[in-house]
This record gives C-alpha cells, sequence and structure tokens, in this order.
C-alpha cells in the first residue's frame, strides 16, 4: 500500500477546476450596454447548439457576481431572452433554454445559408466564375439532390 | 536655492522593521510637476514620506530634496516644503488665529494675508477650536496652513482620503492653482486613484515595500490593457506576457503590459483600457498568476 506524497499532487491550474458553464465576455469600452452584451451573447450560444433546449442558465445571481455588475442587469438580459422566446424562467428553480421554435430555427438556418453562399459567391469570384455559370451549377446540384 | 531638475530623489532606500521591509526603493519627483504616489495600506507609503521629512532614519541610502541632502540640510528645505497628513497635527484646542501667530514665528516667509484669504476660501471659522471641526474642515485647515509660506514642494500622505466629492475636487483645483508656477512640485500619496488620475503627471506604484511601476501616467495607463477573454482565447494566449489573470464562472479578464503588442497579436481579443484601480489590483496579485 502506498501513500500519496505531498510530491505526487500535481498543480492543477485554477482554469481547470472551476464551475465553467459558458463564455460570457463583457467589454467596458463597446458602447453596448452591458444587458445587451448578454443576452447577444447567449442567444448565439443557443443558436450555434451550444446551449440546448432544457439546458440551465446560471442563476442571475451567479452571474452578476462573476461578473461583477448589478442583479439588476442581469436580469434585464434574462428578460429580454424570454421575451424574445429564447428561454424559460421559473420562480425558484431558475431559467431554462427553450425547446426551439420552427419558425425560430427557420430564420436561423435561413441566416446561415446565406452565409454560405456568401462563400461560395467569394470563391466564384476568385476563379472568374460568371454568375450564370454558377447559377447553372447550382441548379443542377440543387436540383440533383432534391429529385432524388 | 541650487539649481535642480528633480524636486526630490530618493536613491536605493532601505529601512527595515519587524515584518517588513522597504527595499531599495529608487525615483524621482520632477520639479514643476505633481506625482501620484500609489499602493496598498501598509506597502510604505508613509514610511517614504516619513523618511523623505526626515522623521524617520533610514537603514541606507540617500534622499535629495531640491538637489540637497535631506538629513544635512534640513533646515534650509523645510522652510521650503510643507506636508499634509490625513490627521490635523494642531491641537483640538487651538484655533485657527492662534495657527496665524504661531506659524509667523516659525515660517520667515509666512503670509498672513494668503493664510486669511484660503480661510475664507474654505469657508472656515478663525475662532473656533479645531475639536469642533468636522473631518473636511480639519482637511481644508492644514491645506490652508501648508500653502501660506511660500512653499516650493507639497507633501501630501493620504490627504484626500475619507473626503467628499466636492471638497475633494475643491482640494484638486488649489492643487492646479499651485502647480502653475514653475517651480513647484507635489507628491501625493492617495486611494482614491481616480484623483490622480485627474491630476497627476507621474505615478509611483509600490507594493510590498517595494517599487514596480513609475513613470509618466499617460504611458502607464497607455501601455496597460485588460484582455477579455474566453477560455479558448485563454489558453492560446502566451503566458509570458500577461501580469496576471481575474478569473470568473464565464469569462477571464488579462492584464498585460504591453498593450499595442498584444492587439497586434490577438486582433480577436477584445481588448479594454485599464485605469489605475486595475494595474494596481492586477499587479498585487501578480504572484498568484491567476486568481478569482
Amino acid at each position: 500500500m502506498t501513500y500519496a506524497s505531498a510530491n505526487d499532487i500535481m498543480y492543477i491550474p485554477y482554469i481547470y477546476i472551476m464551475r465553467w458553464t459558458m463564455d460570457i465576455i463583457i467589454s467596458n469600452s463597446s458602447g453596448e450596454p452591458i444587458y445587451q452584451q448578454i443576452s447577444t451573447q447567449i442567444k448565439a450560444l443557443i443558436l450555434n447548439g451550444t446551449l440546448k433546449a432544457g439546458d440551465a442558465l446560471p442563476s442571475m445571481r451567479q452571474l452578476a457576481q462573476n461578473l461583477r455588475i448589478s442583479v439588476i442587469t442581469t436580469k434585464r438580459a434574462y428578460e429580454e431572452l424570454e421575451r424574445d422566446g429564447f428561454i424559460e424562467s421559473y420562480t425558484g428553480k431558475g431559467s431554462f433554454v427553450k425547446g426551439q421554435n420552427a419558425e425560430l430555427l427557420r430564420e436561423e438556418y435561413l441566416r446561415q445559408t446565406e452565409e454560405l453562399l456568401g462563400q461560395v459567391c467569394a470563391k466564384a469570384r476568385q476563379c472568374d466564375l460568371s454568375l450564370d455559370e454558377l447559377k447553372e451549377m447550382l441548379e443542377l446540384i440543387y436540383g440533383g439532390e432534391g429529385n432524388e | 536655492m541650487n539649481d535642480y531638475t528633480n524636486a526630490i530623489e530618493v536613491r536605493d532606500l532601505t529601512k527595515r522593521y519587524d515584518g517588513f521591509t522597504l527595499d531599495n526603493l529608487s525615483f524621482n519627483v520632477p520639479g514643476g510637476s505633481i506625482m501620484g504616489f500609489i499602493g496598498q495600506n501598509g506597502a510604505g507609503k508613509t514610511t517614504t514620506i516619513n523618511t523623505i521629512l526626515n522623521i524617520v532614519k533610514p537603514d541606507s541610502g540617500t534622499v535629495k530634496v531640491f538637489g540637497l541632502d535631506h538629513i544635512r540640510d534640513e533646515k534650509e528645505i523645510k522652510k521650503h516644503i510643507a506636508a499634509v497628513f490625513d490627521e490635523l497635527p494642531f491641537d483640538d484646542r487651538l484655533t485657527a488665529s492662534d495657527i496665524n501667530v504661531i506659524m509667523r514665528e516659525i515660517y520667515d516667509q509666512w503670509d498672513s494675508d494668503k493664510f486669511f484669504a484660503f480661510l475664507d476660501r474654505f469657508q472656515l471659522p478663525k475662532k473656533k477650536k479645531f475639536g469642533k471641526f468636522s473631518k473636511g474642515m480639519k482637511m481644508k485647515m492644514q491645506i490652508a496652513a501648508a500653502l501660506s509660506h511660500n512653499a516650493k514642494l507639497l507633501i501630501m500622505d493620504e490627504a484626500t482620503t475619507g473626503l467628499d466629492p466636492v471638497v475633494r475636487n475643491e482640494i484638486l483645483d488649489i492643487f492646479f492653482e499651485f502647480l502653475q508656477d514653475e517651480e513647484h512640485s507635489i507628491l501625493m500619496s492617495s486611494h482614491i486613484t481616480s484623483d490622480l488620475e485627474k491630476i497627476a503627471d507621474s505615478v509611483t506604484f509600490i507594493d510590498k515595500g517595494k517599487l514596480l511601476i513609475s513613470g509618466c501616467k499617460d504611458d502607464i495607463l497607455e501601455s496597460h490593457a485588460i484582455l477579455r477573454c474566453s477560455r479558448a482565447d485563454y489558453e492560446a494566449l502566451d503566458k509570458s506576457d500577461i501580469v496576471s489573470a481575474r478569473i470568473n464562472d464565464f469569462s477571464i479578464d488579462v492584464m498585460v503590459s504591453d498593450a499595442d503588442e498584444c492587439r497586434r497579436r490577438y486582433p480577436g481579443i477584445i481588448t479594454d483600457k485599464a485605469n489605475l484601480d486595475d494595474i494596481m489590483l492586477f499587479y498585487v496579485n501578480r504572484d498568484k498568476k491567476e486568481w478569482r
């Protein structure tokens, strides 16, 4: 039987033993109000799938304490998220990510499609592909997959 | 009075107490400027100031005031120094009129008219005993007495601590007026870094008896910055660049001392300006590197 000596205990940096749930970064040089910085970042985390339906959000007080801001500010951020249909709050239980409604998801997919198309156009310009040629290519690919 | 470029020159100042050492401190207060002297409680600010005033004898090191040795030429130097402390040094039973009589005998260049003008300006009563003065009145009283013998150097130890913002502003205005004369200089220790940010030309920052930073305030503020990092950002940082990092459950604030270089190297990370409070906080925790 061996016992761990003090030398065996590895130094664990602070960063690995914390209660990390998500990244929220507050800047005081940006003109955006702090409550908006929080709600925008949580929305992004929900839309990109980092936070999933049913996931618990940190309590308003935990958020306020860690970011060194007032609870009123975090409350305002959560109220905005609730109003926009991203989260649900239950008194005494906390706030949770809402199951995404179809419309919200569709809008998000539209946004992503646009973004990808933007990349496609940039690539097409790089190899001097005309718009007509591109349309032709798109019809072929879209139609080909759709008809299967 | 001979020629000098630095109103105060502190060289390799060392003073050992049980449990505290002022360690090889060197800095200059350039003539015609105002230097803020910052550090935590117990960092050694008052010990340094008391040594400059020859109230405390150093174990080693030299202090020059107006280019003169602070012990050998003490009498000559003190004719031109005014010191203001956080407590009123006058007896509670005295009044402003008594101070005028006493100071007239002590200082060759005591200016009664100037003194009474300050009393009027600060709305201080002449016949009221100091025991009945409020904290703000006591501080204004000290400043009135300090600036009425044509001093060239004003040394303030925590003088604005505990005063309300309106009175502090009034006092800062007086300092600006005092500095209109190019020969006048101020060394001012304070916890209220926002005051120093307003008026100081240079800043000296000590911690646990050691000098951390001394230099032009604008340079110090511009070279330091806080990076607002996500966990992934933080893991990608070159840790040799950082002063220290404050960690919370959602983000990590990182103080760096080369702001421009970091903006170039990490363009994706939000970089906020640091104020003197931030700089003090992150430097005091620099041994821990990561703290909450």
